[in-house]
């Protein structure tokens, strides 16, 4: 008996031996290869954060632990969860209770965090994107998905221009997910509106000397 | 220059004055304008409806009538007609032509202009020397935008109208809903389009909407008459031979 | 038009149509008629519509390099449907390899049955699903509720058609007929436990939806997704989204089963650096959607672990035997064409009759399912739902050119109409057209209209053309054509008097 697979593989060479093409080579004439002095990928990035309604909180590397207390005391948060391989000192100026993320915790389990706290892979300042990779520091998709609150860490070395200078940093076999903003949605009358199944707040803390 | 005049089946029937001011306008602009007696039909309404075998004689007609070499270029008052000659005539010759009639529509394709395109690329003039003292709003029509890519040029030659008031229309690049036999075989959809851009066209509170293909304007201008609009519809190239000398007179019915 | 040999039509036998919901029930004029008449559908489609425009061109005119984005990625989908053999094989061979389990389906009926029977091995009676056009096309919720298992639609727009028991109309905003007060109503009447002082603000709204779900995310233990894009080299597999419902589906479940067309494929991982800049811009005029999840076969210790792709044809290789046709397939589901429709916008989505509306399913559909497959086939019409403008050509990300693709069907189906009156007249219209002798004479005839005319217009016309005369008036045939004209005493005249007047301005010149 012919398998599907066959079937199906068979039909496509049947149907570009019918109607044969041509070979297309594919012009890459688009921007690539950017690179913008740090002020400018601050600022540009900044500007696409902030007009998706994100937070955004620039310090520099000594300061990260009390402006991630700052921004966890005015969110409320009392309950957070965190990456196991999170820098632990991100975390001293901060007096909630902190719980480390195991793959063991069922979801519910994720859902009595008030926010959670990662570092980031990657970022896009055209387009105000942060890459996660599931680098220990920065844990498993599903905690940084669940609470309602992301508090995420960006070193500006790693914010690159564009798309293409973004993608170019990342490693494919990797889980990754691209976040630009909070969840929203444009499914009532094609007018984004924020906050859906994600977490409603993102606060980014631009570390401007990392 | 020695220009032959494409007339068009529907203008030379149905709408001759806006045939008729394109060949007075050429001429006094100072070139040889031919017609081509033998000229009928591009052929555009078959190949839109999904006729491709019926209307090759028509795109052979049209490469005999125009080929001619003495004929430095084919002009016609319609971006759709154009935009077939340009576009489709070449589909048709490969698929149920001859080599001989690739070849034809080969030559004629490439010397064959819209009244615009042919006034501003080929002649470098937009001051025509046109007076035309109304408020007119220009409707930019689909073949004409997206098929040739006309661009700015007909508003480029109405600005430098004499005493006209150039008003723009609101969603201009918006069809009037025209598309040849789309408004018969669906023409509650193509009114329910043509409503809005009456709207737009009464908006403007223009005497006149002029555009560069007499199909268009016989439905925005039908649509116009069914309500009993102030505003009428008028062919570019007839605000374009309008002088001080002999002006248009807008009483007139407007075709 | 390209300029290479297009060959004649293609026409069947190819490979055989897809099944599912790519069919109407009636010819799209008559569907159409309906759905003018809902001056609310017409209303909310004109807003919406509107708003996506303005936003969409904002974003795209805010890259210089938009036009060279869009030639790559058409070249890209052209050369990926040009070796689509060997990508699907190094597909597989890669999503293999890292955990995953892959299925071939050769219609919508065959993967029905490979999704019930893989959710069934779970032992779960209910999925979670993400938006996806795919399973929408196959009709896999009914197939699989025919069977005992609910699927929950979990995308807000998914869930308000899915609640209101209606049809997507739209292909990324599939309740984009319903405004915010008819969703509340829906809402009020559908969701258990809702709020019942629930408003209208869209961010009260979407918050119901987010209570609703939020259980059902957190216990189910099957998910369902479509993808946009699938990896070759790498065997990576993309979704993108903007609520998180995604990522919630994509992650939480122990199990995850993806349903994807084969002609989503992409060559290489460096081409999503094209493709994620052309989507969101295209789709929802965003500079780049809220969210999008990129996984390769199974990760431990994060997500499902178990991961079922399976790769669907419903059709797709019956399009991809038609050399000119095959463009359609270059789609990637933005739905910029629809926005920018004139047609869609007043007509709406649900007078398609078929999961693809708007410009790209006038074209993808026929060819999925076929224009002759059914009796006196709704799918025929949807070739002449259009005026032509081109605005779906423009709009197009990857810049198939939909309104040539249009006129091939169109041509395809009088090929294989045979004999029907409106072809004899066509026959008719091109042999005296062809001969300027009758032509002329033609044209002298039709001043007999203006006989019957009242007022320089002709009166009501009869069918096919009284659709045209009830809104429209119809100038009488003037006194003399244009040829008749320049042939007389008084043609003769005028043209000889603008050469002279061009004699007199050139001596004014060269007097000055």
């Amino acid at each position: 008996m012919t398998t599907a697979r066959e079937t199906v593989l068979g039909r496509i060479r049947d149907a570009l031996a019918l109607a044969p093409a041509e070979d297309t080579p594919v012009p890459r004439a688009y921007r690539t290869g950017r690179t913008f002095p740090d002020e400018e990928r601050l600022a540009l990035f900044t500007d696409r954060l902030v007009d998706y309604k994100a937070q955004v909180h620039p310090c520099t590397a000594d300061r990260t632990a009390q402006v991630l207390a700052e921004v966890l005391r005015q969110q409320g948060a009392t309950r957070i969860g965190v990456p196991q391989g999170l820098d632990p000192a991100w975390l001293t100026a901060y007096d909630g209770e902190v719980r480390q993320d195991s793959e063991d915790i069922p979801a519910p389990g994720l859902d009595v965090l008030d926010g959670v706290v990662t570092a980031s892979a990657v970022s896009c300042a055209e387009t105000g994107t942060i890459f996660l990779d599931g680098s220990p520091d920065q844990g498993r998709r599903a905690l940084s998905l669940v609470p309602d609150l992301h508090v995420c860490v960006v070193d500006l070395s790693t914010v690159e221009v564009g798309v293409p200078e973004a993608v170019a940093r990342l490693v494919p076999e990797r889980p990754t997910t691209l976040i630009s903003g909070p969840s929203a949605t444009s499914d009532i009358e094609l007018e984004r509106v924020e906050g859906v199944h994600g977490p409603r707040t993102l606060a980014v803390v631009i570390r401007t000397d990392a | 220059m020695r220009i032959g005049l494409f007339a068009t089946c529907l203008g030379d029937t149905l709408f001759p004055e806006a045939v008729k001011s394109t060949a007075v306008l050429l001429a006094r602009l100072g070139h040889e304008v031919v017609f081509p007696p033998g000229q009928t039909c591009c052929g555009q309404m078959h190949v839109n409806t999904g006729y491709q075998r019926e209307p090759v004689p028509l795109v052979r007609n049209f490469a005999d009538q125009f080929g001619d070499a003495s004929i430095d270029a084919v002009v016609m008052p319609s971006g759709s007609c154009a935009g077939s000659v340009r576009h489709q005539h070449e589909l048709v010759a490969e698929r149920y032509g001859d080599a001989a009639l690739r070849a034809g529509v080969a030559t004629v394709r490439a010397k064959t202009y819209e009244l615009s395109e042919l006034l501003v690329d080929v002649l470098d003039v937009t001051d025509v020397g046109a007076y035309f003292p109304h408020r007119v709003t220009y409707h930019p029509t689909c073949h004409s935008l997206r098929m040739l890519r006309v661009g700015d040029k007909p508003l480029r030659l109405l600005r430098a109208v004499d005493s006209i008031d150039l008003v723009e229309l609101p969603e201009a690049d918006s069809c009037c809903g025209f598309g040849g036999t789309f408004a018969v075989k669906n023409a509650e959809t193509s009114t329910a389009m043509l409503q809005d851009k009456m709207r737009n066209v009464t908006s403007t509170g223009a005497a006149v909407c002029t555009a560069g293909d007499s199909s268009c304007l016989m439905h925005i201008g039908g649509g116009l008459s069914r309500i009993k609009a102030g505003a009428r519809t008028l062919h570019l190239a007839q605000i374009l031979s309008s002088t001080r000398t002999s002006p248009y007179v807008l009483t007139e019915a407007a075709r | 038009m390209s300029a290479t040999f297009l060959g004649m039509p293609a026409t069947p036998p190819r490979s055989p149509y897809g099944t599912g919901n790519l069919r109407g029930d009636r010819k799209f004029p008559a569907a159409a008629h309906d759905e003018l008449r809902n001056e609310q559908l017409r209303s909310n489609l004109g807003r919406a519509t509107h708003t996506i425009r303005a936003k969409r061109l904002h974003v795209t005119g805010e890259l210089p390099d938009w036009e060279e984005l869009r030639d790559a990625g058409s070249a890209i989908k052209t050369d990926t449907m040009n070796r689509l053999p060997e990508l699907l094989e190094e597909l597989e061979r890669n999503v293999t390899a890292r955990g995953g389990t892959v299925h071939w389906a050769r219609d919508g009926v065959e993967a029905n049955e490979i999704v019930a029977r893989l959710v069934r091995e779970t032992g779960s009676d209910e999925v979670i699903k993400v938006k996806s056009m795919a399973t929408q096309e196959i009709g896999l919720n009914e197939h699989l509720e025919s069977l005992g298992i609910t699927a929950h639609e979990t995308d807000l727009a998914e869930l308000i058609v899915q609640l209101a028991h209606d049809k997507p109309s739209h292909i990324l905003v599939p309740a984009i007929h319903r405004n915010r007060d008819e969703i509340r109503e829906i809402f009020l009447k559908e969701i258990p436990g809702v709020d019942p002082s629930l408003d209208n603000v869209p961010a009260h709204l979407a918050g119901a939806a987010r209570a609703y779900l939020r259980e059902k995310f957190m216990t189910t233990k099957v998910a369902v997704s479509g993808a946009n894009f699938g990896i070759a080299e790498t065997g990576t597999l993309s979704v993108v989204e903007s609520e998180g419902n995604g990522r919630m589906c994509l992650t939480l479940p122990d199990t995850l089963i993806t349903v994807m067309g084969i002609e989503k494929v992409l060559p290489r991982y460096q081409d999503l650096e094209v493709f994620l800049q052309l989507l969101p811009r295209s789709s929802t005029g965003e500079r780049m959607n809220p969210y999008t999840s990129m996984w390769t076969g199974v990760t431990p210790g994060d997500g499902p672990q178990t991961f079922h792709l399976v790769l669907l044809d419903n059709g797709r290789t019956a399009a991809l035997a038609d050399r000119i046709g095959r463009e359609a397939l270059n789609c990637i589901r933005c739905s910029a064409c629809l926005n920018v429709c004139p047609v869609y916008e007043r007509a709406g989505g649900h007078a398609y009759g078929s999961t693809y509306p708007g410009p790209i399913g006038a074209v993808l559909t026929p060819q999925l399912a076929g224009m002759h497959a059914a009796k006196d086939d709704p799918n025929s019409s949807l070739p002449y739902a259009s005026s032509l403008c081109g605005a779906c050509f423009d709009a197009c990300p990857v810049k198939i050119d939909i309104p040539s693709l249009l006129v091939e069907l169109r041509h395809q189906h009088t090929e294989q109409s045979g004999t029907t009156a409106e072809k004899l007249a066509m026959k008719a219209a091109g042999a005296v057209m062809s001969r300027p002798k009758v032509y002329t004479a033609a044209q002298k005839a039709s001043r007999l209209g203006r006989a019957l005319a009242r007022d320089g217009k002709l009166p009501a016309l009869p069918p096919p053309l009284n659709g045209w005369s009830d809104s429209r008036d119809t100038p009488a045939p003037p006194k003399q054509s244009f040829r008749a004209w320049l042939a007389s005493a008084e043609g003769a005249a005028a043209m000889r008097e603008a050469s002279a007047e061009h004699t007199r301005d050139q001596q004014q010149e060269d007097g000055k």
